[in-house]
């Protein structure tokens, strides 16, 4: 294949791009893959153990890097993609950040997703009190090994509020993040084996425990751990003059409001469409969907195909997944990929 | 040939409608409250009587208003309105000047040429019927104005204008008819007899060169005198009848009658003085920026007019009041739809529609509540205070407002009880929205007797909503205050010390607060003591709503996302670092809008207090106007 080796563009290094780099590197097409973040790794980097097995994330993450280490990969960091661009003949351009300009084959679109910003749930106050924290920042605190209050004091409750910018028409997310729930059930077991006297409570609208194994993590957070559940919606969240934080619930199963003091508050932040991936969509003409992610050329069998020829979606830049799907969406974007170098 | 028979179809239309005018009149009259009455006989011997006439002359027959609108739809109507009003003073002075005995009956003014073919040869009267032809000229280039907007609305500046229905065209094709008609009968007249100035005369002694003049007069007589008829007689089924009843309107409302909040002879008057001019339809997002058509006040107003169903379009309003804003007639949109809304809500259950739209956290204060009573909530304690501060239900999901506003009175050593600070009791408005006026009576009291017991001299809110229930349902010794009027009476008095910040804002006015209350001046006064503060294409009593209101219940989230979209798009036109307004469901609505920072006013305002790390100002127990009284 050496001289005539076509060429395939990643945009976006997460485990999505990674994947497929390294699928494509092994078939001996050469790639390049392009991060606009300092490393390649995208969210995955900032997790500590993986659901629903609790492996440490580290496990992936090396095996992501070894993927990467063909030598038919070159990775580009700290560059975005800007634009893509199909030209009659096969070409395909890609306008990068720092105007320079790529030729490739085919380009596959990995850009992922944006953490939901919870400032924009004023309600839940984060960035307003001191222990309202978001899912990810308890990631990093299980990274340092220890979680504590702001002023450093150990915690003795702790809420998890599901649902925070997901199925929310307020915020024009309506969609469901999937990993959420789990995550939630993840993190309320690691607490509790953590510091076994704090309690932990789950604020959810509904249990989507929707991956294998998640069910069963599910129940043996109660049964093992004696997590809390409580379903229904917190409607706001304020400070005491002890300086607890004070959330209004509404318990839709026993039917009546609810009010709870707690020393830390984890807000379930889920997952949007990736800023930097719609500014690469709108310039390119690709088209978004209701939940703005992109949409692709088929829910049931196009799930990888653009609309554009020689350009393919791999992972959560069409939907929220977790890794495992994310792993096999990018696999079957190469497949198309390859489908379609090869048909040429 | 030369019958007056022609007379007969004016006549009849002419005493049609003045015997209609009375009877319908005299039955609104009687309809009227007791109250009502007496103003409106009071008023019609004393000064009221005086600005009416006054008012009539301006807006009836100039039409000011419009006029610095549009210009040119200004024009049209002025030149209909007034022009055919000075047409029938004149040509009544000169019928009882020229004619041959003084007291005519009126169709002797309308048809005077008819009866004196021959006027107008020399002397005062040449002059006079120059004039007259002037008016006619007059009369004729505001037609042409009408027939121009009828058919390219868009060129009148105008975006849509009402359906008309059948009734209503009759009459205008009959309202059309009128001047050509009579332009065609004089000139044929004069051409027969060689009379008649620049305009009757002229077109005249060209039609008869070439036409049998004389013969053929009399059919424009007849058609002229038919148009005249047909209209007066469709006046009361048509659109036109808002002219007549508009001058009604314009007695009864200077003489001190209100809408109030149900039904009456007033709201059916004001129905009929709609005159579908559309200037209420161009101004409502709703229409531009949510592409929803059909429940523009003019809308609402014809199908209240018609008796239709129109509970649907009474609900799906933001109750923002830019088109009240804007109603040349001035008609009271606002409490009209209030009261629809409560006939709808007593029809078909009360809380259908609030129960299944109703912002979550209202919908549960709703439910929670059944029709118990609130006696339970009797007990509170009560600590003296002179500040008494409420934040109000939707503040508690802004909680940066609240630790803003903490800051400040902190900082500017203010003494106050935080009235709400473990959850109060709902201000009412909800409730009373939703046409449970007794249940939010209890909650009323309960809030009063709070108020009344801690002493308190002043009432600061951080919500707009609260501020007007406060201001116009409570009875209250304390004066009620937004917290952007507090804020800039810490500010007059100087006991806040505050940096000036470095940014170029844009103040958004909350619908409540601005048209609703009337607040404008206050918090521009604070904003530019600590930023820089743009102005906004459509600010003040013109603001867009943010799309968040809680006035509409049934409207998506999908279009109240387009309305906040378009209206933060237009407020950040001169892209300010930050968008400011004074309302927590205005920030949270705008939040969701734009990448422009929104940030209450408190905010802004604490974001300017000195660093903590600065020695801390000294304490002094505040002159916050204590002997502030009356509110507002
Ligand atoms: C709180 C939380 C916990 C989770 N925990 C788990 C777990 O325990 N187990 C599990 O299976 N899954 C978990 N997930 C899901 C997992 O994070 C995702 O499945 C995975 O990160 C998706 O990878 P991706 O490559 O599609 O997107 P991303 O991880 O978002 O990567 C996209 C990359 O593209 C880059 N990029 C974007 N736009 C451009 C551009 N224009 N040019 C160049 N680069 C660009 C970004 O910088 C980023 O590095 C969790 C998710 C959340 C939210
Ligand atoms: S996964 Fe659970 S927490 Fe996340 S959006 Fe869906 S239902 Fe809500
Ligand atoms: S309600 Fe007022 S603005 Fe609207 S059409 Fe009627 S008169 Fe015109
Ligand atoms: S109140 Fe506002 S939303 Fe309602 S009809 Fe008038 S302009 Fe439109």
């Amino acid at each position: 294949m050496k001289g005539t080796q076509k060429h395939v563009i990643i945009a976006g290094g997460g485990v999505a791009g990674m994947e497929a780099a390294g699928a494509l590197a092994e078939m001996g097409y050469r790639v390049t893959l392009v991060e606009k973040g300092q490393d390649p790794g995208g969210h995955l980097l900032q997790w500590h153990a993986l659901f629903p097995d609790s492996r440490p994330a580290e496990e992936v993450k090396s095996y992501l890097r070894k993927r990467i280490g063909n030598h038919n990969i070159t990775v580009i960091t700290g560059t975005a993609v800007e634009k893509i661009k199909h030209h009659p003949g096969g070409t395909v351009t890609v306008n990068l950040s720092g105007s320079k300009e790529e030729k490739a084959d085919a380009v596959i679109v990995a850009t992922g997703f944006d953490l939901f910003d919870a400032r924009r749930k004023e309600e839940y106050g984060y960035g307003i009190y001191d222990n309202v924290i978001t899912a990810p920042e308890l990631e990093t605190m299980f990274n340092g090994g220890r979680v504590t209050k702001a002023d450093g004091s150990v915690p003795s409750r702790i809420g998890m509020i599901h649902c925070v910018g997901s199925r929310d028409e307020k915020v024009n997310n309506n969609h469901c993040s999937k990993v959420c729930c789990v995550t939630a059930v993840k993190q309320a077991i690691e607490l509790r084996k953590m510091m076994p006297a704090c309690e932990v409570f789950c604020f959810y609208m509904d249990m989507r425990m929707y991956g294998p194994y998640y069910e069963e993590l599910y129940r043996e957070s109660q049964e093992v751990h004696n997590v809390n559940f409580i379903r229904g919606k917190v409607s706001e969240a304020s400070v005491n003059i002890n300086n607890r934080l004070v959330i209004k619930v509404e318990d839709t199963l026993a039917g009546r409001p609810l009010k709870m003091e707690l020393d830390i508050m984890v807000l379930m932040v889920g997952m949007e469409m990736a800023e930097a991936g719609t500014k690469l969509a709108v310039a390119s003409g690709f088209r978004l969907g209701i939940n703005r992610f992109l949409e692709a050329g088929d829910h049931h069998y196009g799930n990888n195909l653009s609309g554009v020829s020689g350009v393919f979606y791999a992972g959560t830049c069409t939907a929220p997944m977790n890794i495992t799907d994310t792993i096999s969406h990018a696999r079957a974007a190469v497949a198309e990929t390859v489908r379609y170098l090869d048909g040429r | 040939m030369n019958s007056d028979l022609f007379i007969t179809p004016f006549n009849l239309g002419l005493y049609f409608i003045l015997i209609y005018s009375v009877v319908r009149s005299t039955v609104w009259f009687m309809n009227l409250s007791r109250s009502d009455k007496l103003r409106l006989q009071r008023g019609f011997f004393g000064r009221p009587f005086m600005d009416s006439l006054r008012e009539i002359f301006m807006e009836s027959l100039l039409h000011r208003k419009i006029f610095k609108k549009n210009p040119l739809l200004g024009y049209m109507h002025m030149s209909l309105a007034f022009g055919w009003f000075l047409l029938i003073v004149f040509g009544t002075i000169e019928a009882d000047f020229f004619g041959e005995k003084h007291l005519n009956p009126p169709s002797h003014a309308i048809f005077f040429r008819w009866f004196n073919p021959e006027h107008g040869a020399e002397g005062f009267a040449r002059i006079y019927n120059v004039w007259m032809d002037l008016l006619l000229a007059f009369i004729l280039s505001g037609l042409l104005l009408a027939v121009i907007k009828r058919f390219t609305p868009r060129m009148m500046g105008m975006k849509k204008t009402t359906k008309h229905t059948w009734t209503d065209r009759i009459a205008l094709i009959s309202l059309w008819l009128i001047f050509p008609s009579r332009l065609l009968a004089e000139s044929f007249t004069c051409g027969a007899h060689g009379s008649g100035s620049f305009l009757t005369g002229n077109l005249g002694a060209s039609l008869a060169s070439f036409l049998p003049a004389a013969e053929i007069a009399p059919y424009f007589w007849w058609l002229y005198s038919l148009a005249l008829g047909t209209f007066f007689f469709l006046l009361p089924v048509s659109r036109y009848f808002h002219i007549p009843v508009e001058l009604l309107l314009i007695f009864m409302r200077n003489s001190g009658i209100t809408t109030g909040d149900r039904h009456s002879s007033y709201t059916e008057v004001q129905t009929h003085a709609c005159s579908s001019c559309g200037v209420c339809i161009s101004v409502c997002q709703m229409s531009y920026a949510a592409g929803i058509h059909d429940i523009q006040s003019a809308y609402f107003i014809k199908g209240l007019r018609n008796d239709r169903d129109i509970a649907a379009i009474t609900a799906n309003c933001l109750m923002c009041g830019r088109c009240e804003e804007v109603c040349p007639v001035g008609i009271e949109l606002g409490p009209m739809r209030l009261i629809e809304r409560r006939q709808g809500e007593r029809e078909d259950g009360k809380l259908r529609l609030a129960g299944k739209y109703a912002v979550t956290r209202i919908r549960s204060s709703i439910e929670k509540i059944p029709t118990q009573s609130f006696s339970y909530l009797a007990e509170e304690e009560t600590e003296k205070a002179d500040i008494l501060f409420f934040a109000g239900c939707m503040t508690h999901l802004t909680p940066s407002v609240i630790v803003a506003m903490k800051k400040i009175m902190e900082s500017a050593g203010v003494k106050y009880r935080f009235m709400d600070e473990q959850g109060g009791v709902c201000c009412g408005r909800p409730l009373m929205l939703a046409g449970r006026d007794r249940e939010a009576r209890e909650l009323i009291n309960h809030n009063s007797g709070i108020i009344w017991k801690s002493g308190a001299k002043i009432l600061v809110t951080s919500c707009p909503i609260c501020y007007k229930v406060f201001r116009e349902s409570y009875y209250l010794e304390a004066t009620v205050m937004h917290h952007s009027e507090f804020i800039n009476l810490l500010i007059e008095e100087g006991s806040l010390r505050l940096g000036y910040l470095h940014r170029k804002v844009v103040y958004h006015d909350p619908c409540e607060l601005g048209r609703g209350s009337g607040i404008y001046e206050e918090p521009r006064a604070v904003i530019s003591y600590v930023a820089e503060l743009q102005q906004a294409s459509q600010e003040r009593s013109m603001s867009l709503c943010c799309g968040g209101s809680l006035g509409n219940l049934t409207l998506s989230s999908g279009k109240r996302a387009l309305i906040a979209a378009d209206a933060a798009r237009t407020l950040t036109m001169d892209s300010p670092d930050e968008l400011i307004t004074a309302c927590p469901l205005c920030k949270k609505t705008f939040m969701q809008a734009t990448k422009t920072k929104v940030s209450d006013i408190a905010e802004l305002v604490a974001a300017a207090l000195p660093k903590p790390l600065d020695k801390p100002v000294k304490r002094r127990t505040t002159r916050t106007t204590l002997n502030a009284t009356g509110n507002g």
